[in-house]
């Protein structure tokens, strides 16, 4: 079976200087990665590359559609992209701000990507923003309140439901607990662990939080001035380090 | 009965001729001529020339007559005299270091070769009603130079250039786009956004300049060279193939020296802003110079965070005449529109009232 | 000092040109937005450059011009035009809807129904129906390109969470031909079901933002909305005051301040007609 995600050689320069270098792995349907790393070690510009955000200097991104066939990322037109980014494939933000309309309400955000693919049916889509806030522990009644009357918990869970919506395969999720207190990380994190072992998703996810990557993922990768020099299984990289940086940054971790 | 509101035509007409009343005033008072619109309000004339985008003292002075000082409107009668005109071609270019120069500072420098020439400026002149200006006195004579001028006075930015402290001229890649006959489209080239500055309103430049200094998009300016004075115009006809001098044109130009810049294969070297119009109009080829330098945040890697550094914000509302058009437009009758909205306003409040009732109830 | 001498219907033949092929661009792509270099003319942008220079173009010394502004050829923007076209090009005008072969409007589609031989020209202001949700035109741009017009139902949706009914009742969206969503200009949407399947042609000129665009003659034209909150026009609880009509746009006139007021048609021809055929 095809792995969902083939990444071969993927490189991103700008100008003279190194974003990411050399980045080869796979990802299987289901799988979730963490890349870990210092801010500077290249995991955004990676993840953003992956994403289809950015253009990679070198190398390249296979992705298999749900009719089974292998697309190199560089290959789709801007129409196919956009579609893929909107349907398929999910993004959270840092910032919620940068994942959210701010503009309209919590409902509207949930239901746009509904609407972008053709739903025309404002109860159904209501009902489905509703149903979805609930699964991401927002209460129902909130779904007119605009984002900027949620809290940072609140506004990334959102932004979590107005990517899940259509039923993505893939999410690229960069920090997403970066900001917020520690009572509050802990409750997304667990919200995340079990929308991903529900519905089966695979995800890639940046942080530079070793917790995180512990809790989320099965797989590990470590990241330093651009380079991935360390990749294993979450529990054997965290359990026996064997890079020095690797061995550095779990070791100045207080709490695993 | 009511009857239709009719006579709109009339009311029209009538209005015109009240307007020809007041534009004329008092007859016992002698009327405005052109010369002295031209001689006396020559600054006006000379920003009518620059945003109505033709050169033309005669006709400028004109709009400035029939618009009764009114300057926009006057920008906009020469702009529609404009489009009505024949098009023969482009001039060459326009080579300002050949300038007969009636004025010439740099504020980089203390002296500069050919010298810092004052010339006629409200500059250091003390702000003060000059009530001796109610009679009609001739002025002094002022002095003349003991020697003439240089011939060719070289350029500040030039010299800069020339040891490599500031970055060369952009070079002409192609033929420039012509904002005239082409719809603007973004992201736009300097030669467009040029022209649409030197077309666009003196005081959103000025403001737009203003707010660059006081740090929305900080770009560290010095006057480098600020020149006003007579350029020659050349244009090659096609049945000669060769260029003749077709006239002289007043005109001024401003060289800001700006913030430096460097990069791993360049080191660094200050940046430009450029502003030139027709006339005398600093404070306008000023503020251009400036927000040109803010405009070009894109090529030399600046984050746009500025509304001055904002292409689309800056080039779309830039035209004083497309915006006093729209913004005087809501005078025109918007009554069916209204009537829609007071239709529906009627109709939710009237749910939302009887939705009320009903829960008293 | 020469004074500049004017080519029929003020427009030089280059201009003409110009917005000619705009205009067939436009026709051959219905509801796509064509730009073109729009002249500066003698009356302000913003006070209908878009629709004067569209109707310069198309006009020929055998037209009729019908000018109307709010339904009425009285008005005095509708004056003020139709004066221009006949110092211009000394055409012959009418306010009758079924004697004109050209129509300009500003903000209305007349009641009388239109035939093949005539071509309606709208005077549009902002021709970007998606420019209140994205004000940035080289997002707009790639938004038309890839018929993505999910943002559009969002606020559609919005009006409906926040009002309980669709909050736009004039430059009413609409899909034409399946493909581009357009902005049919300043028309209340009473009047957006007459944009589909008209035997005229229709032309969108927009002089600030210089923008042409068309719905060719029987052409479909959608207006959005929601299945469970249909597309509605615009009805009122009593008939026109001066002709009894129940099917026409009706203006309100404030006949006192304390409240009185009066209901008549903004079709100022139509309502003529209809009160002669009832005498």
């Amino acid at each position: 079976m095809n792995p969902l995600l083939q990444v071969e050689g993927l490189g991103k320069t700008y100008g003279n200087r190194l974003g990411c270098e050399d980045v080869s792995f796979e990802l299987q349907a289901g799988e979730v990665l963490a890349i870990v790393g210092e801010s500077g070690s290249g995991k955004t510009t990676l993840l953003r590359c992956l994403s289809g955000h950015l253009q990679a200097s070198s190398g390249r991104v296979l992705y298999a559609q749900r009719d089974g066939r292998s697309v190199c990322l560089a290959d789709l037109s801007e129409a196919e992209r956009r579609m893929l980014m909107r349907t398929d494939w999910g993004f959270v933000h840092q910032d919620a701000r940068e994942g959210l309309r701010m503009g309209v309400s919590a409902g509207a955000n949930v239901g746009e990507r509904l609407m972008a693919v053709g739903a025309r049916h404002y109860g159904h889509i209501r009902s489905t923003a509703e149903d979805w806030l609930t699964r991401v522990e927002i209460n129902r009644e909130r779904i007119d309140d605009s984002p900027w009357a949620y809290s940072g918990g609140m506004r990334q869970r959102l932004q979590i439901a107005r990517n899940l919506v259509t039923s993505p395969r893939l999410i690229f999720m960069d920090e997403p607990t970066g900001g917020l207190d520690v009572s509050v990380q802990a409750r997304l994190l667990d919200l995340i662990r079990g929308l991903v072992r529900k519905f089966n998703l695979a995800a890639i996810v940046v942080t530079h939080d070793l917790a995180v990557a512990r809790l989320l993922s099965s797989r590990m990768m470590v990241m330093q001035q651009g380079r991935v020099i360390e990749t294993g299984l979450t529990d054997q990289v965290l359990e026996d380090p064997q890079a020095p940086y690797t061995q550095l940054l779990v070791s100045s971790v207080l709490q695993v | 009965m009511y009857v239709a509101v009719k006579g709109g035509e009339q009311a029209i007409d009538a209005a015109h001729r009240l307007l020809a009343e007041e534009r004329r005033g008092d007859t016992s008072v002698p009327g405005l001529t052109l010369e002295q619109i031209a001689e006396q309000l020559t600054l006006a004339v000379d920003r009518v020339m620059t945003e109505g985008s033709l050169y033309d003292r005669e006709w400028a002075a004109l709009a400035v007559k029939q618009s009764r000082g009114d300057l926009i409107e006057a920008i906009f009668l020469i702009r529609a005299a404009r489009t009505t005109l024949a098009r023969f071609g482009y001039t060459e270019p326009m080579n300002t270091k050949a300038m007969r120069v009636k004025r010439r500072v740099s504020a980089a420098f203390k002296d500069i070769p050919g010298g810092q020439i004052l010339g006629p400026t409200f500059d250091y002149t003390h702000r003060l009603l000059d009530f001796g200006l109610t009679r009609d006195e001739k002025p002094e004579a002022a002095a003349t130079a003991p020697a003439d001028l240089e011939q060719t006075m070289p350029r500040v930015l030039e010299m800069l250039a020339n040891e490599g402290l500031i970055e060369q001229p952009s070079a002409a890649a192609r033929e420039p786009d012509d904002l005239t006959q082409d719809p603007l489209d973004f992201p736009a080239g300097r030669d467009l956004r040029l022209q649409n500055l030197a077309r666009g309103d003196e005081g959103f430049l000025l403001s737009l300049a203003y707010s660059t200094q006081r740090g929305y998009g900080r770009t560290h300016p010095f006057a480098g060279e600020i020149r006003l004075g007579l350029v020659e115009v050349s244009f090659t006809p096609e049945e000669l193939g060769f260029p003749i001098v077709i006239g002289e044109i007043m005109v001024t130009e401003c060289e800001m020296i700006n913030q430096f810049h460097g990069s791993n294969e360049v080191p660094p070297q200050f940046t430009r802003g450029y502003g030139l119009g027709f006339g005398q109009c600093e404070r306008k080829a000023m503020s251009m110079a400036l927000v040109d330098r803010s405009l070009r945040a894109g090529e030399l890697g600046e984050e746009r965070i500025a509304p001055a550094q904002d292409e689309e914000f800056v080039l779309s509302h830039s035209d004083n005449v497309q915006a006093t058009g729209f913004v005087e437009h809501l005078k025109l009758p918007h009554y069916v529109d209204f009537q829609s909205e007071l239709v529906m306003l009627r109709q939710m409040r009237a749910d939302i009232e009887a939705k009320t009732r009903k829960a008293a109830e | 000092m020469n004074a500049p001498t004017y080519n029929f219907a003020y427009l030089n033949e280059q201009t003409k040109r110009m917005i000619r092929r705009a205009i067939l661009k436009a026709v051959a792509v219905p509801g796509y937005q064509v730009p073109f270099a729009s002249r500066e003319m003698p009356m302000p942008y913003g006070w209908g450059t878009g629709g004067v220079q569209v109707t310069a173009a198309i006009l020929t010394p055998d037209d009729t011009l019908k000018v109307i502004d709010q339904g009425a050829d009285d008005t005095t923007n509708a004056v003020s035009i139709r004066k221009f076209f006949v110092k211009t090009s000394g055409v012959a005008t009418t306010e009758k809807t079924e004697d004109a072969t050209i129509i300009q409007t500003r903000h209305r589609i007349p009641e009388t129904p239109l035939t093949e031989d005539q071509i309606l020209v709208f005077q549009v202001p902002i021709p970007e129906p998606l420019r209140f949700l994205e004000p940035r035109e080289t997002e707009t741009r790639v938004m038309h390109a890839l018929e993505e017009y999910g943002v559009m139902q969002v606020k559609l949706y919005e009006d409906i969470a926040q009002y309980g009914q669709i909050a736009t009742t004039y430059a009413y969206p609409a899909k034409v031909a399946d493909r581009y969503v357009f902005d049919p200009s300043p028309i209340p949407k009473f009047d957006n079901p007459k944009l589909n399947d008209c035997p005229a042609l229709q032309l969108f000129g927009a002089g600030r933002e210089k923008r042409i665009y068309a719905v060719p003659p029987y052409t479909k034209v959608v207006s959005l909305d929601f299945e469970d909150h249909p597309f509605e026009i615009q009805t009122w609880d009593r008939p026109c005051a001066i002709c009894g009509s129940r099917k026409s746009f009706l203006d309100e006139i404030l006949t006192d301040d304390a409240g009185g007021q009066m209901f008549v048609c903004s079709d100022t021809d139509f309502c003529a007609r209809q009160q002669n055929q009832s005498a």
